[in-house]
């Protein structure tokens, strides 16, 4: 059985390792997701900030850019998910005073 | 957990490390326009500096940092401020969070998206050290140490 194990083990890392070295390389400008127009002839979404972060905000990291700008109505809703996890810690942790004494 | 020691050692070092700690993690915020960073990751590292206090030298210590009662209304000035940042926007014509719209006199667009976006960066920073030492003092109330 543990034999089995190993063997399955063995098997799914050799399939992730085979599935890696089709990887593009990171940086390269000629990868797909960089490209003004996809495979299928559209144009990417993307492409769009990259190109036009730096003249919209004036910052260099285009990822903050994408975060604080674009897409803020998400990232707020992301700061709403962390605020209501630490009220939920606040209702459920917290002991009441008269079960205390 | 009541049996343990308090060793001036361990205080100590969480002492030497917690400002440096701190620091970085405004570093982190403030720089977040030109390197890898922002108010999440920044602001966890504030909370890391706080608690490390917390963790070392006991709730008797860390109420001279920052105290219990504190951390729930500053949790609510951090999310505030992010919608705060987006309804001015919004009052004064622009969509919600359209931060071209805020009302900083003598700034073009592309600069004023650059505030913006540094406001509500401290905004999710507070937010998330807040809420981390609230997480924090929740779970260890009455059965920490010293």
């Amino acid at each position: 059985m543990k034999a089995l194990k190993i063997l399955i083990l063995v098997f799914f890392a050799g399939i992730m390792i085979y599935a890696s070295s089709d990887l593009p390389f990171r940086g390269d400008p000629d990868n797909l997701m960089h490209a003004e127009e996809s495979i299928t002839g559209t144009t990417v979404k993307g492409s769009y900030f990259i190109q036009n972060a730096y003249r919209d905000a004036r910052t260099p990291n285009m990822v903050t850019v994408v975060l604080g700008d674009y897409r803020s109505i998400d990232t707020f809703g992301e700061q709403v998910v962390i605020y209501t996890a630490g009220l939920i810690t606040l209702l459920v942790l917290r002991r009441s005073k008269r079960r205390s004494e | 957990m009541n049996r343990q020691i308090d060793s001036p050692i361990v205080l100590l070092g969480a002492r030497l490390l917690s400002p440096y700690i701190m620091l970085f993690g405004w570093y982190v915020i403030i720089h977040g326009h030109y390197s890898p960073g922002g108010g999440f990751q920044g602001g966890a590292l504030l909370a890391a500096s706080l608690l490390l206090i917390r963790v070392a030298g006991g709730s008797k210590l860390a109420e001279l940092q920052i105290r219990e009662f504190a951390t729930t209304p500053l949790a609510v000035i951090g999310v505030v401020i992010y919608f705060a940042t987006g309804l001015v926007a919004m009052m004064m014509g622009g969509h919600f969070l359209d931060y071209e719209a805020l009302p900083i006199p003598g700034m073009e667009p592309a600069w004023l998206r650059y505030t913006g976006i540094l406001i509500i960066e401290v905004g999710i920073g507070l937010a998330v050290m807040a809420i981390l030492i609230m997480i924090y003092d929740n779970m260890v109330r009455g059965e920490d140490y010293a």
